[in-house]
């Protein structure tokens, strides 16, 4: 079964999409940035951190806790997308489709129940 | 030369003059987002190949995911141009004789394989995400069910790696 | 080559209409949060203080635009478009009425799922190029938020799919023609709007610029257009969001045949859109750490649990 909305010309539409859309943007920041007024003053030289002497460099090494929920992040979103082809052929694949997803499930759930355990995702 | 094919040219350019951009960038986060850009034009190389699902989750995942960890990745390591430390020669040797090697694998590769012709796609629908899912589930059920265990050691590993046992 | 110009004509139609919605919420925001917090609101320029959204478009064009030396120029520039961009890519795929819509995707759903993925990157390259202890703080924790509350955004509308058997919006939309899919999917809902909310950081989620602790986090160094693109990609946000929960859950655009479809649409988007007015109205902000354990111990598993019990109704109620 062909359908014709099914070809990659339907994408030609988000192209012309994109394009407006980064004109509009383009176009509005630089227009703005052309007629606004431009002062030079010696309180803007330095980052507005609540009007205390900024100390060094802002860009501090950060917590590991960041980093944890990000890789956490990544592997539940894999997991996730093979869930996305599992639900469009839900009716197809049945009682037995059911069943292979409820294993895949589990692993996850394993995983799940030993992050918790482990307290990585507790913020102190 | 039809649309699709100067289509595939134009990504194709733009691809690999990006991913050069990755590796001569100075600033780290400056690479990551030529690679951002990298992966977007594969994805309208995968859409203009049909398979459409192949290009979103690309999307989704490397674009969405996986370099908003690589930024996460930049910012905790703090590479700052002062701290950055300098490359020994005895690393510069070493780099070098690796990207050699590499370059020639890739070489021996590429005059091995047979000129393709223009690739003509047999099933037109083939990367819809429908049939896709029905491939994946009959098919391919066995690497389906071990990628699972994959996650769970690969969460595993994430957690051990980055948290301090405390007692 | 009349199709092409159509095309341009819609893609640049619906783009108008969209930022004067955007423009427009400047104005409904303010006098709808005064209503409820017994206050004025704007009322002084034009017939219900309605001309203050002009007034603020144009104070936004003619204010300096300043790049601080500070920052890394070009990331700082990128920062702003890139949400702005996004947004607006998503509107493609919305079913607005049966003939108004950019392109129906085969994998609509997908294709919003991924551009609002790349929000996040608006809020941490916002925050880094800015050079502000503020500003990195604010993108640090808004990107674990965005990231945290993404997971289960997409997990949570597998009902739907499930239900429908497609991720096409239109589909999606005249499966509904006998009852509402917030009906068979209350929790879906429930949990998708949450994490809407987290996605477009409106209070009670607005962590990342969580004004009396991080003085606007992420955009602090912003000023002028930078900062109203910021602005503009909020309030698309939630019209984003607003009309994507019409579209999966409240039917889109069907309704009595007294209106036309599109009135239909109009008027259920801008129920959900005074919601989330509403929402910053009355709700105070929780402290991070709650709002991540919410997130990843509550919604995520209740979001699994949500899928399982979906897919066990259909199928028993689907045996001969």
């Amino acid at each position: 079964m062909l359908l014709l909305e099914q070809l990659p010309v339907n994408y030609a539409p988000v192209a012309f999409q994109f394009f407006v859309a980064v004109g509009f943007v383009v176009v509005t920041m630089l227009a703005t940035h052309l007629i606004g007024p431009k002062r030079k003053t010696s309180d803007k030289l330095t980052p507005f951190e609540s009007g205390v002497e900024v100390q060094g460099n802002a860009r501090h090494p950060m917590s590991v806790k960041y980093f944890l929920v990000a890789i956490l992040f990544v592997l539940f979103d894999v997991e996730v997308i093979f869930m996305y082809p599992w639900a469009v052929n839900f009716r197809e694949l049945g009682i037995l489709g059911m069943l292979e997803m409820f294993t895949f499930m589990i692993f996850l759930l394993l995983g799940f129940i030993y992050i918790i355990k482990k307290g990585a995702l507790n913020w102190e | 030369m039809t649309i699709t094919q100067s289509l595939f040219y134009f990504l194709a350019f733009v691809a690999i003059f990006s991913s050069l951009l990755v590796v001569t960038a100075k600033n780290p986060i400056h690479s990551v987002l030529y690679l951002i850009l990298t992966f977007f034009t594969l994805t309208g190389e995968y859409i203009l190949l049909n398979a459409q699902f192949i290009g979103i989750v690309n999307i989704i995942v490397y674009a969405g995911a996986i370099m908003v960890l690589f930024l996460f990745v930049i910012m905790l390591l703090n590479l700052n141009v002062e701290s950055e430390p300098q490359k020994t020669n005895l690393m510069k040797f070493i780099g070098i004789i690796t990207g050699g090697i590499g370059l020639v694998v890739l070489t021996a590769a590429l005059k091995s394989t047979d000129p393709s012709n223009t690739v003509v796609i047999q099933e037109v629908d083939m990367g819809l995400v429908k049939n896709l899912g029905q491939v994946l589930f009959k098919e391919f059920l066995l690497p389906f069910e071990i990628v699972s265990i994959l996650f769970l050691s690969a969460m595993v590993g994430a957690v051990l790696l980055a948290r301090k046992e405390t007692k | 080559m009349s199709e092409t110009l159509n095309y341009w004509l819609v893609i640049v139609g619906i783009l108008f209409v969209l930022l004067n919605i955007a423009a427009f919420l400047i104005w409904v925001e303010r006098r709808m949060l005064a209503l409820w917090q017994d206050r004025l609101g704007p009322n002084r320029a034009g017939p219900f203080g309605l001309l203050i959204i002009l007034a603020d478009t144009l104070k936004l064009f003619f204010k300096e635009d300043w790049i601080p030396p500070f920052a890394d120029r070009h990331v700082f520039v990128i920062a702003p478009a890139v949400i702005v961009i996004s947004v607006l890519l998503s509107f493609a795929i919305i079913p607005f009425a049966p003939a108004i819509q950019i392109v129906d995707l085969n994998i609509g759903l997908l294709f919003f799922l991924g551009m609002s993925s790349l929000g996040v990157y608006s809020i941490v390259l916002g925050g880094w190029a800015s050079n502000n202890k503020y500003s990195l703080l604010g993108a640090l924790r808004g990107a674990s938020q965005m990231i945290s509350y993404e997971v289960f955004m997409g997990l949570s509308l597998m009902g739907v799919v499930m239900l429908s058997g497609s991720f096409s919006l239109r589909t999606i939309v005249e499966a509904q023609k006998d009852y509402w899919f917030v009906l068979l999917q209350p929790v879906g809902f429930v949990i998708f709007f949450i994490a809407g909310i987290a996605e477009t950081h409106r209070l009670p989620f607005d962590i990342p610029e969580a004004e009396s602790e991080l003085v606007a986090g992420f955009h602090s160094e912003y000023s002028g257009m930078k900062f109203g693109m910021f602005f503009i990609g909020e309030y698309l946000g939630i019209t984003l969001i607003s009309s994507i929960t019409v579209a999966l859950f409240f039917g889109g655009w069907l309704g009595p045949a007294f209106l036309p479809p599109l009135a239909w649409f109009a008027i259920k988007t801008a129920g959900f859109i005074l919601f989330f007015i509403l929402l910053r109205a009355s709700l105070p902000r929780p402290r991070y750490d709650q709002l991540m354990e919410y997130g990843w111990k509550i919604l995520l598993p209740l979001t699994l649990l949500n899928l399982l019990v979906t897919g066990g109704i259909i199928l028993f109620l689907n045996q001969p």
